[in-house]
């Protein structure tokens, strides 16, 4: 019988059960990181030797001619990217949500064919919506033709201004299934007292949604929010895939994953620079932190004290 | 009694408050179903046309294939001119692999975490939440040197590894709060049956079964779709999996419709497939966890 007979030494069972997690994690992912954060700060000779630079990468990345506008660019499209998400595919899931959890018929058919596409790779959403965009094909096109609308198609993924947009809905179009299902839930959390007193009190659909409802939800709004944050500013899948390493036309797509990407293992004439791609790879780093930074000390404390 | 309430008052009221009600109703289903076919149609389009000859591609882009318009030319491009088969079987270790030892390892130190108060349990249980929030990603260029050190590059084994990194630390998040809801006078009753501490771990697991089943999923379905980690660490056509495969496949095809669509329903149908039988499984545990 295994009793605790030597209480001063760490039982072996605990290290068997944590080692192999503990390791593997360990190796595979904390000190990779750590050693990216490290190559950011050294730079690599021809003989393959590392030399500490200091903050030489960062002043390079932000000012170097060849390297600012990128980061820079990239930076402002990252944030219309996010920005597209958050107003738009987490209206459009709140709207879905609130209908999903009124209790309607077929409740769980929708949410099914609804949250269908988040489940496919990256990589086939893009190519179908680069077919069904493709003026060749001419599908979009004819679908605006139905509706007398054709006038305003245009070949949005190659025009510099509106490919940006087209690629932020289409991985809208996606993704939308997972606020949604996280706003559903929320909603039938609320105990069905609260919103009783609200109906016999008079208050409208509408009212009792914005008064009762969306102030309980606050939370998953939360949790949205630095979902939606992380995921897009480690985006690279679908802009790679529809746009090229190159983020074209024009690095009008260019985002933060794809300027990592090109940075470390170089692009045509540019050739690939590890400890400048680890640079970028930091600069993202401390972009996810600070937002669940935020998250965690401002939002969740301001919750905390409004449920209080 | 509200029902009943209900029930009675429509044939009360006059005609046009019914009409009025009535519309309200159906508007719901209107937005939602609006919806739906946004979303259903892109993938149905994909999938009828890839059964098309090329000429009723372009020439009748929304009809479903009949007798004369029935081709399977792209599949037997798809078939004869890529690496499928390979890059099916490769996802298909890389995945099972992957999910086998996340679970595995991940029940293992949940199980720990939860069960044994012993010093610095907090502090590891933070340790290993903290790749909850910080992408694995971000660590590529470490990722690739290590490989490299490693001669991992352009193995599946090298793809296992980070991939089980990667889902660990959810998984052990997750587990380790339905580990701490199993009763203790279970674990007591074995312990003093004399059953070791690896036999109790083994006889709690089937109890959160249920846990395991959505991690499960959830750990499956971003593996599966990964193009990042393929295309960084083993991207040659021997270790190639699906996604990469596809993406690859479809920028040598561009031009020839047939092979594009066909590639695409093949990448596509394996995965809904699975979703549609275990989607309902898959959104009650999301809605279910969401709410703990």
């Amino acid at each position: 019988m295994r009793t605790r007979q030597n209480r001063k030494s760490f039982p072996v069972y605990i290290l068997v059960f944590l080692a192999p997690a503990v390791i593997i994690y360990t190796i595979f992912m904390v000190f990779p990181l750590l050693d990216s954060l490290r190559l950011s700060f050294f730079s690599i000779t021809e003989q393959n030797r590392e030399i500490f630079v200091g903050i030489q990468n960062y002043i390079t990345l932000l000012t170097d001619s060849n390297y600012a506008p990128r980061f820079w660019g990239a930076l402002k499209n990252n944030l219309v990217f996010f920005t597209i998400h958050m107003v738009v595919q987490n209206s459009i899931a709140l709207l879905l949500a609130a209908l999903l959890a009124s209790g309607i018929k077929g409740s769980s058919l929708y949410r099914t064919v609804l949250f269908m596409p988040t489940v496919l790779s990256v990589v086939i959403i893009g190519f179908i919506w680069q077919l069904i965009l493709n003026p060749l094909w001419g599908v979009a096109e004819s679908i605006l033709q139905a509706v007398s609308l054709e006038a305003l198609f245009k070949p949005w993924l190659g025009l510099p201004g509106t490919a940006l947009i087209t690629v932020s809905l289409i991985s809208v179009w996606q993704f939308v299934g997972i606020p949604m299902i996280l706003f559903f839930a929320a909603l039938i959390g609320i105990p069905e007292e609260l919103m009783e007193a609200a109906r016999v009190d008079g208050s409208s659909g509408w009212q009792t949604f914005w008064r009762i409802k969306f102030p309980l939800i606050l939370p998953t709004v939360g949790i949205v929010a630095i979902l939606t944050f992380v995921g897009n500013f480690n985006a690279f899948d679908l802009i790679y895939t529809m746009k090229g390493a190159n983020a074209g036309p024009d690095f009008s797509t260019d985002i933060m994953g794809t300027l990592f990407y090109r940075t470390f293992f170089g692009q045509q004439l540019q050739l690939g620079n590890p400890t400048m791609g680890a640079t970028v790879a930091t600069m993202m780093f401390l972009i996810i932190l600070s937002g669940v930074l935020i998250y965690i000390f401002l939002w969740q404390r301001r919750i905390q004290t409004v449920e209080m | 009694m509200t029902n009943t309430i209900d029930r009675h008052k429509p044939s009360t009221l006059p005609f046009i408050y019914r009409f009025r009600r009535f519309l309200e109703g159906l508007f719901p289903h209107l937005i939602l179903m609006g919806y739906g076919i946004i979303v259903l149609f892109p993938i149905f389009l994909i999938i009828i046309n890839s059964f098309k000859s090329r000429k009723a591609i372009f020439g009748m882009p929304f009809q479903i294939p009949g007798p004369e318009t029935f081709s399977l030319i792209g599949y037997e491009t798809v078939i004869s001119r890529s690496n499928f088969q390979v890059y099916f079987m490769n996802s298909i270790i890389v995945t099972v692999a992957a999910l086998i030892l996340t679970l595995l390892i991940g029940a293992m130190a949940a199980f720990a975490l939860a069960e044994y108060p012993f010093r610095g349990n907090a502090l590891l249980g933070l340790y290993l939440a903290i790749g909850i929030m910080i992408p694995i990603r971000l660590g590529t260029v470490g990722i690739l040197k290590l490989m490299v050190n490693l001669s991992l590059v352009n193995t599946l084994m090298g793809l296992i590894l980070i991939y089980i990194a990667q889902a660990l630390p959810l998984t052990v998040f997750i587990l380790s709060q339905f580990f701490r809801q199993v009763p203790k006078e279970l674990k007591d009753a074995a312990r003093i049956d004399g059953a070791s501490e690896y036999r109790i771990f083994f006889l709690v697991v089937p109890l959160v079964r249920p846990a395991i089943g959505a991690i499960g999923i959830f750990t499956m379905i971003p593996i599966w779709n990964d193009l990042w980690f393929p295309l960084v660490v083993a991207p040659s056509p021997k270790t190639a999996t699906v996604t990469l495969g596809v993406q690859q496949f479809l920028g040598q095809f561009v031009s020839d419709w047939n092979a594009v669509l066909s590639s695409l329903t093949l990448a596509m149908v394996p995965i809904l497939i699975f979703y549609l039988i275990f989607s309902r499984q898959m959104i009650r545990s999301i809605t279910e966890g969401a709410l703990k």
